[in-house]
């Protein structure tokens, strides 16, 4: 998604119909997911600006329909800025469960295809066709069948670009958007990457666009015949290896479909800055219940609990400690995290607080030692209760008492990242 | 002040001493050592606000004084002297040290900066000093090393009586250990929580000595708060550890078992030490015991596998267990015996290791309790 605005959009000589030998790796991208589940729930909001984002006066727009998008409203933008640019959309706080449901079922039809898929969030994925051709047909023939089955089955749109690379598949979907598809010949990947804009390569981004600017390197293909010295003096050793080797179309990396989550974690911006321990303290017990389930739901245990604290002035601080025993209990990621915490004494207003479990492993295949003293059940099969209670009757179903009633300043959308 | 000594008497001195300063000091003097010379006899002294240690030596002395020098520069001077007497004298803001042929002058710092130690508590009672020594270590061990957790990383010496017992818990075993001492006052009851780090350091120094160590432990009134060790020339006093609420950990001992295993401790040691190579930080070693004796396993997480079968005489259900190699092998060199009782109640409960004899049967007086590692859930 933040790629988007350094792709131009149009066909420039690329279409649906290029030649798709040798070019196996398809992108596909929804388009405006969030906005587009929030309009076929809510059909008289077609063709109407829709901005799915925090409300709340630090929300950030996480999804904006191309309406919305023609007054300037991008996602990741502040939601506040979003209302500037466009006072008449309609303005929905995220919904989570929906978008994951229809997620779900998005990647079963890529699963239907192949199973080679590689999810890169809920809306976005690799797939390698590959091994379907005698099954489904030509990789671009997959990809009609896949934009067809979205729109059948859900009503909803994607793109999505074939190529021979991850990289320059995504670029081609990026190019198709809203509602195509794209296929970069295998032998006209040079012509449709060099005169793409630096920031086109992954991996670069603001910062780097701008060193390169300052050597004159404006374009993809004025990267790739750069001498790589001089990218090495102003990027160093390993991006400008990197850049030169996608400048190029080369790109290695195979879909692999096991993308092992590193970690898990969840973070909450205050809608005011805190200083109130009681309010902190109970952000960070939510934080911790939410990874707990997430760490459960997904069998997977952690030893390192981390936390991240960022102040008034965006000074971030981070702290972690490895605990003996690697745990699933949100309420041992609470007490670990609520001790980082006050041995922190950040001693300034808060903005941010996150809570992070890594090191994980499954949960399934990790022996736990046996603490002495613990009760037959404890944390973890109250824990393993509230999850069964959630399944059935929704999340909140049952929460720790502390979190029944949420404070006035917390705003209730947690943003998380995977 | 100016005075001749023995090099070994000096450098044993200086050494212990040296050993219990702090790394990082909070302020500049507690880096240093006190040398205080009184009618013959040299004082040693360090002291970093927890821990004071004091030893003294009988030296020729020609003036009376104090100086206070850094203790880990004295410590490696004295003991890369040759074996001859060595001369120190204070002169000016320097300490004059010749030895032989070898000559220092160190820098000195003012004697009046340096706190006062903290006055040794009143005797509770005396203990043999071997004996204590190797009690110390059987526990000591299980301490945990968590800062986090500070009681746990604390010996909890309960005495009571004639009967002196110590515990420890890191929360994944339990180590107790009971043994007979002489009260002060017969009617005795007080339990102190002591670092275990500071306690396992003195014991050891003091157990070599031989004859007794006297414990000093007030209650109520001067020195609450402090123990202290006295052994041959050597004191030692320490700040407690909060222990109100240290938990009933005795109850944790199971009051049965179902089944019960006697093992040579060098065999399943050295068992245990070579299959667990295999096994990583997180991963145990499972012994499974039946009537054909025991077999120990253990799997990294990668391809790796190791298992050996030994002799063991084993009555009750066949069961499997896991262990963290390292809380084994502790429990394993803590009973100080050639053979060992293992008792269990089943595969999830805490199972015990107890000395024993050549008979087999069972030496009171030392526990080892340890969890089992569940490996699945």
């Amino acid at each position: 998604m933040g790629r988007s605005q350094a792709v131009p959009r149009g066909s420039g000589g690329f279409g649906a119909d290029g030649d798709d030998t040798g070019c196996p790796i398809l992108h596909v991208d929804m388009d405006a997911f969030f906005a587009s589940v929030e309009v076929r729930r809510d059909p008289s909001l077609r063709g109407r600006p829709v901005v799915v984002g925090g409300i709340g006066p630090r929300g950030v727009v996480s999804s904006a329909s191309y309406e919305a998008r023609r007054y300037g409203v991008r996602s990741a933008m502040p939601t506040a800025r979003a209302r500037a640019l466009c006072p008449h959309a309609v303005y929905i706080q995220p919904d989570g469960a929906a978008y994951a449901a229809a997620s779900r079922t998005v990647m079963g039809i890529f699963r239907d295809m192949t199973p080679l898929v590689e999810p890169l969030s809920l809306d976005e994925a690799f797939l390698d066709v590959a091994g379907a051709r005698r099954l489904l047909g030509r990789p671009a023939e997959i990809a009609a069948l896949i934009r067809q089955r979205v729109s059948d089955e859900l009503g909803l749109t994607c793109s999505v670009g074939v190529a021979s690379t991850k990289f320059v598949a995504k670029l081609g979907s990026t190019r198709a958007k809203p509602d195509g598809m794209l296929v970069i010949p295998a032998g006209k990947v040079l012509d449709f990457l060099h005169p793409l804009p630096v920031a086109a390569l992954w991996g670069v981004g603001e910062k780097a666009a701008e060193s390169l600017g300052r050597l004159g390197l404006r374009t993809v293909g004025d990267v790739a015949r750069a001498p790589v010295r001089m990218l090495r003096a102003s990027l160093g050793e390993a991006a400008s290896a990197h850049l030169h080797e996608l400048s190029w179309g080369r790109d290695p990396r195979g879909v692999s479909p096991e993308q092992v989550d590193k970690s898990i974690g969840a973070e909450v911006t205050f809608d005011t800055d805190v200083s109130e321990e009681v309010v902190i303290r109970r952000a960070l017990l939510a934080l911790s219940d939410k990874v707990g389930v997430r760490l459960r739901r997904s069998d997977q245990v952690g030893r390192t609990v981390s936390i991240k604290v960022r102040l008034a002035d965006f000074r971030t601080v981070n702290r972690s400690r490895t605990l003996p025993v690697a745990t699933d209990v949100a309420r041992e990621v609470f007490e670990t995290a609520w001790a980082l915490f006050t041995a922190l004494q950040p001693g300034d207003r808060i903005r941010l607080v996150g809570v992070r479990v890594e090191g994980l492993t499954s949960a399934s295949g990790t022996p736990r030692q046996a603490t002495l003293g613990e009760p037959e059940h404890g944390w973890r099969d109250a824990e393993a209760a509230s999850d069964a209670a959630a399944a059935r009757f929704g999340r909140g179903a049952i929460r720790p008492a502390s979190l029944l009633k949420p404070a006035s300043g917390e705003s209730g959308g947690l943003s998380s990242r995977g | 002040m100016k005075f001749r000594v023995e090099r070994d008497a000096l450098a044993d001195a200086v050494a212990w001493t040296a050993k219990s300063l702090p790394n990082r000091p909070s302020v500049p003097v507690l880096a240093g050592v006190m040398l205080r010379v009184t009618d013959g006899q040299l004082g040693v002294s360090g002291f970093d606000y927890e821990v004071s240690s004091q030893v003294s030596v009988d030296v020729q002395g020609d003036a009376d004084g104090a100086a206070l020098v850094s203790g880990r520069l004295l410590a490696e001077i004295t003991k890369a002297l040759p074996a001859k007497p060595v001369d120190i004298a204070a002169v000016g803001a320097h300490l004059e040290l010749v030895c032989g042929s070898a000559r220092f002058t160190l820098p000195t710092m003012p004697v009046e900066d340096y706190p006062t130690l903290p006055e040794m508590p009143a005797s509770a009672g005396t203990v043999d000093a071997a004996a204590f020594a190797a009690a110390v270590a059987q526990v000591a061990v299980a301490a945990g090393r968590d800062e986090t957790l500070p009681m746990m990383t604390g010996v909890r010496i309960e005495l009571n009586g004639s009967t002196l017992a110590m515990l420890a818990t890191d929360r994944y075993r339990l180590a107790m250990r009971e043994m007979q001492w002489r009260p002060d006052d017969p009617e005795i009851s007080i339990n102190a929580l002591v670092p275990a780090r500071t306690l396992a350091d003195t014991a050891k120094t003091l157990g070599p000595l031989g004859g007794d160590v006297t414990l000093a432990l007030a209650h109520g009134g001067a020195g609450e708060g402090m123990i202290g060790f006295a052994g041959g020339t050597r004191r030692t006093t320490s700040r407690l550890l909060d222990g109100a609420n240290y938990p009933p950990v005795r109850s944790l001992f199971p009051a049965s078992h179902n089944a019960e295993a006697r093992v040579t401790v060098a065999s399943l040691n050295e068992v245990v030490r070579r299959v667990a190579l295999v096994a990583d930080r997180t991963t145990p070693v499972l012994l499974s015991f039946s009537d054909e004796g025991l077999v120990v396993e253990a799997g990294g997480t990668e391809e790796a596998r190791a298992s050996e079968a030994m002799e063991a005489t084993f009555s009750g259900e066949s069961l499997t267990i896991g262990f963290n190699p390292q809380y084994l092998l502790d429990g394993l060199a803590a009973v100080g015996s050639q053979n060992a009782v293992l008792s269990f109640v089943d595969a999830f409960k805490p199972a015990v290791i107890s000395p024993a004899g050549d008979d087999g049967e069972i030496i009171p007086g030392y526990r080892y309790l340890i969890m089992p590692i569940r490996v699945t859930r």
